[in-house]
């Protein structure tokens, strides 16, 4: 076994462990902890197959910020745990059918399949011939992407820039009874606005 | 010294992967360590007052005595704690603070790992070190530590938004994301006067600024608010445990100067290059050391540390509501406008940054 195969089978059964552990782990923190554990070593198995800029923007942007609001909110709820189980009995036979039939479909397809078929299917997974060096799989996405793929790709920035839009309007929405400050207003306070000066005149002595 | 310079960099390609992780880590641990040293002497000296100066010729030796004193105190978990979350909180901030500098050029050649997406690699590998921060918060199961937590948690975020655009704008300036492209995008005939800081003014003062509060440090501090929440997220931590704190914090500030200076000030080049004759340069020492070399990048990293010390001497803590604004109101619509400028500028071929010459 090669060394890049030892850390492949590390990575792969680190990754498929903790996402067995996010969804069996009681605590919900620990459970969004053990999917960041998954997200990094996804990445890592990227990083393998020579998916630089895949395996990197998943870090930044799924460990680096979504996981980072995932937890903010989990931290700070207090989720009942045994309210979210009540359904678990009652929700188990749909879980099982929709499991069942994946899991049929799948034999089904390898069953039907014969085997130089698969083993041609296989080959053709493979990656191909490594590239050089100086390969920028960063530059050759973004060729792509403003080129073959710029409708879909300037449709979804359109998508994201109205939820953005409509989280930001969401925090528009004001109590009339909720007190704030107001930078501006403190930032351009003037001396005259606090301070009063009295002028007296001494009193004598009597 | 060419035969010096040819030496180790033969040495230092040999032994490549492992001992250079070493050659970068230890440097990098004496410089937190004298970083400290520094904090205490220059914040002494701006509040009219010594600093440590008793242990060693002028306190030199302070921090390896508070050094020892660390590591042989007692760590003390707490009680409800979650163990293994609490011990490896402060391992994750420390990893991804030394991490990053692997992609940092120190001059043309000396660079431990030259990938293309060295600028994205910093970003993520950054944006790792929060969950060090938000995971002692939890683990230590103390209410000053998750508040801590979260504010740092919230923080980290909206600035981190701040300057990821602020690379954007590098990255379009320099056509590139490696890093050591980056600093030679920079070289031209005029020295100084063509490195990013100018064209790049706005993003290089959020950049900076942005720096300061990924740290945490004061006066974007209220993570650790000791006036208000005792020291926040590494409250409940003593002895090794909070010294990695402390390294990870100053080895981040100097990723934060290191990376500055390469990406808006020229990195290793010199601000006198272009302007001198090859004459000049061929002059023993004094060639030597105006020409580009690791010497300038050390100094660069060095005024940066220096406005870390001063900004914490200055300034006041800013409220809570005055971070989140500053982060979310002013500095991204600024980015957001300088990018769209950047690019404007970019294609205009606005010299002598760029046009056929650069």
């Amino acid at each position: 076994m090669t060394g890049v195969q030892i850390l492949f089978y590390a990575f792969a059964t680190m990754m498929v462990l903790s996402a067995l552990m996010v969804i069996t782990v009681r605590n919900p923190v620990r459970s969004a902890l053990f999917l960041v554990l998954t997200f990094v070593s996804c990445s890592a198995i990227w990083l393998i197959m020579q998916a630089e800029f895949l395996a990197i923007v998943l870090v930044l942007v799924y460990v680096g910020a979504v996981m980072v609001l995932f937890l903010f909110v989990v931290m700070m709820l207090d989720i009942n745990i045994a309210r979210l189980k009540e359904g678990f009995i009652s929700y188990l036979p749909v879980g099982i059918g929709i499991a069942g039939l994946f899991g049929g479909m799948l034999a089904y397809l390898l069953y039907h399949m014969d085997a130089s078929d698969v083993k041609t299917k296989m080959r053709s997974l493979y990656p191909p011939a490594s590239k050089p060096a100086d390969y920028s799989n960063t530059e050759e996405l973004g060729e792509v992407l403003y080129t073959v793929y710029v409708y879909p790709f300037e449709i979804a920035a359109v998508i994201l820039l109205v939820a953005i839009v409509a989280a930001i309007a969401l925090t528009f929405r004001r109590r009339s009874n909720t007190k704030y400050q107001n930078p501006d207003v403190q930032v351009a306070v003037k001396r005259d606005d606090r301070v009063r000066v009295v002028k007296m005149d001494s009193e004598d002595k009597k | 010294m060419d035969w010096l310079i040819d030496q180790i960099q033969y040495w230092y390609m040999w032994a490549m992967p492992l001992s250079g992780v070493v050659t970068i880590t230890i440097p990098l641990f004496v410089s937190v360590a004298y970083t400290t040293w520094l904090e205490r002497r220059v914040i002494g000296a701006m509040q009219v007052r010594i600093g440590p100066y008793k242990v060693g010729w002028q306190g030199l030796l302070q921090p390896w005595a508070d050094m020892f004193k660390l590591i042989f105190k007692e760590i003390i978990i707490p009680a409800g704690a979650n163990k293994v979350l609490f011990v490896i909180a402060p391992v994750i901030t420390l990893v991804s603070a030394v991490a990053a500098w692997a992609v940092i050029p120190f001059n043309a050649e000396l660079v431990l790992s030259e990938i293309n997406a060295g600028l994205l690699y910093v970003l993520a590998i950054t944006s790792v070190g929060v969950y060090g921060v938000i995971i002692a918060g939890w683990a230590s199961n103390s209410k000053y530590a998750l508040l801590g937590a979260m504010r740092s948690a919230a923080q980290i975020v909206a600035y981190e938004i701040a300057m990821g655009f602020a690379l954007v704008g590098v990255l379009m300036a320099a056509k590139s994301m490696n890093l050591g492209d980056i600093v030679t995008a920079q070289q031209g005939d005029y020295g100084f006067i063509n490195w990013f800081m100018l064209p790049l003014l706005p993003l290089f003062l959020i950049y900076f600024i942005s720096g300061v509060a990924e740290t945490n440090r004061a006066p974007f501090d209220v993570a650790e608010g000791e006036s208000e929440i005792v020291a926040g997220f590494h409250v409940e931590y003593s002895g090794m445990t909070f010294a990695v704190f402390f390294l990870a914090e100053y080895a981040n500030m100097l990723l934060i100067a290191a990376l500055a200076s390469i990406m808006f000030m020229g990195g290793w080049l010199s601000p006198f290059d272009g302007f001198l004759s090859a004459q000049t340069l061929s002059i023993p020492v004094l060639g030597y050391i105006l020409d580009n070399g690791m010497h300038w990048f050390f100094a660069k990293i060095f005024i940066f540390i220096f406005f870390f010390l001063w900004f914490r001497a200055t300034f006041p803590r800013y409220r809570y509501d005055q971070i989140m604004r500053l982060g979310w109101k002013v500095f991204i619509p600024i980015t957001i406008v300088w990018i769209l400028v950047v690019g404007f500028m970019v294609l205009g071929q606005l010299s002598p940054w760029w046009g056929a010459t650069a």
